[in-house]
């Protein structure tokens, strides 16, 4: 008999491109949640998502967050603790569509989630249609567990970076280190530069 | 509530929630490493609720990039925990008193 319980053999998926995983990645068919405290569970109807900071305030409801112009979105995603999932499918608003309502000086952005989370990215790497606030996954409403019903999707950067349930991003014009950022993790996290860790 | 607003969409079941979770006598062997000596049964307060609790009874979230430690009333976190290479970082700046 095998020492080790057949539960903790990771399902790698087979045939997988090396070109498209990054050094340190397995890739999986699995989709892992990952989560550092109880999953928050915001209704639609009492759900918002604001632009803050150094930028002229703005806030969406729901009905009106989901009435602007939203992609289908097909990428691979990375996450720091060495899975990687392929050709994963989303729909979301693009950052360029939401900043672009605002008047915002801001160099780097804050993202604020329900719960408590919070992550860091330069604005430069959010726009020109690199990050959505996504709401769909496979066709389907976001699950809780994976960030439901909205949660930042910029699958270029680990996926620490595509914080779930996010509501607000706070526009500053320095960068301010998130939560696993502020513990020791990599303040940008190029998947492809293996920058897990701050000093990669 | 009508099935039919719109407003009211439920959102999916986290099937995970619970199995996600263990308590502090999980990473027993963690805490020996980081503090020397056994902590498990060491009473921990929350900087949040005020409650006591010992370490062992507290909530522990290992699927993480980290491990994250909250408390068992308020859920707030305690305790972090994150290893970078050849150090861990300790964070217990939500513990009002440990020991």
């Amino acid at each position: 008999m095998s020492p080790v319980s057949r539960g903790f053999h990771r399902r790698h998926a087979p045939d997988a491109d090396p070109s498209r995983v990054p050094p340190g990645q397995y890739v999986t068919a699995d989709f892992p949640v990952l989560s550092a405290g109880p999953t928050p569970r915001t209704a639609v109807r009492d759900w918002t998502f604001s632009i803050t900071g150094a930028a002229t305030p703005k806030t969406w409801t729901w009905e009106e967050f989901r009435a602007l112009p939203s992609e289908q979105v097909t990428t691979d995603i990375h996450c720091v603790t060495r899975w990687s999932k392929l050709d994963t499918t989303w729909q979301g608003v693009t950052l360029d569509t939401l900043l672009g309502q605002v008047d915002h000086t801001g160099t780097f952005l804050l993202a604020h989630c329900d719960g408590g989370y919070t992550t860091n990215l330069p604005i430069a790497d959010v726009l020109n249609g690199q990050a959505w606030v996504a709401f769909n996954y496979g066709g389907s409403p976001l699950a809780a567990e994976h960030g439901g019903p909205a949660r930042l999707l910029v699958p270029h950067l680990y996926f620490w970076k595509s914080a779930k349930w996010v509501r607000r991003l706070e526009l500053v014009d320095h960068d301010v280190p998130g939560f696993w950022e502020s513990y020791g993790y990599n303040n940008y996290g190029d998947p492809w530069k293996e920058q897990r860790y701050a000093g990669d | 509530m009508p099935a039919t607003d719109p407003g009211a969409r439920s959102l999916p079941d986290d099937p995970g929630a619970s199995s996600d979770t263990l308590d502090g006598n999980a990473i027993g062997g963690l805490l020996l490493d980081v503090f020397g000596t056994e902590m498990t049964t060491v009473t921990g307060r929350c900087g949040s609720c005020g409650t006591a609790s010992q370490v062992g009874e507290f909530t522990v979230y290992l699927r993480a990039p980290g491990t994250v430690v909250r408390c068992p009333t308020c859920t707030a976190i305690l305790m972090v925990f994150v290893s970078a290479r050849d150090r861990t970082c300790v964070d217990l700046s939500g513990l009002a008193e440990l020991g």
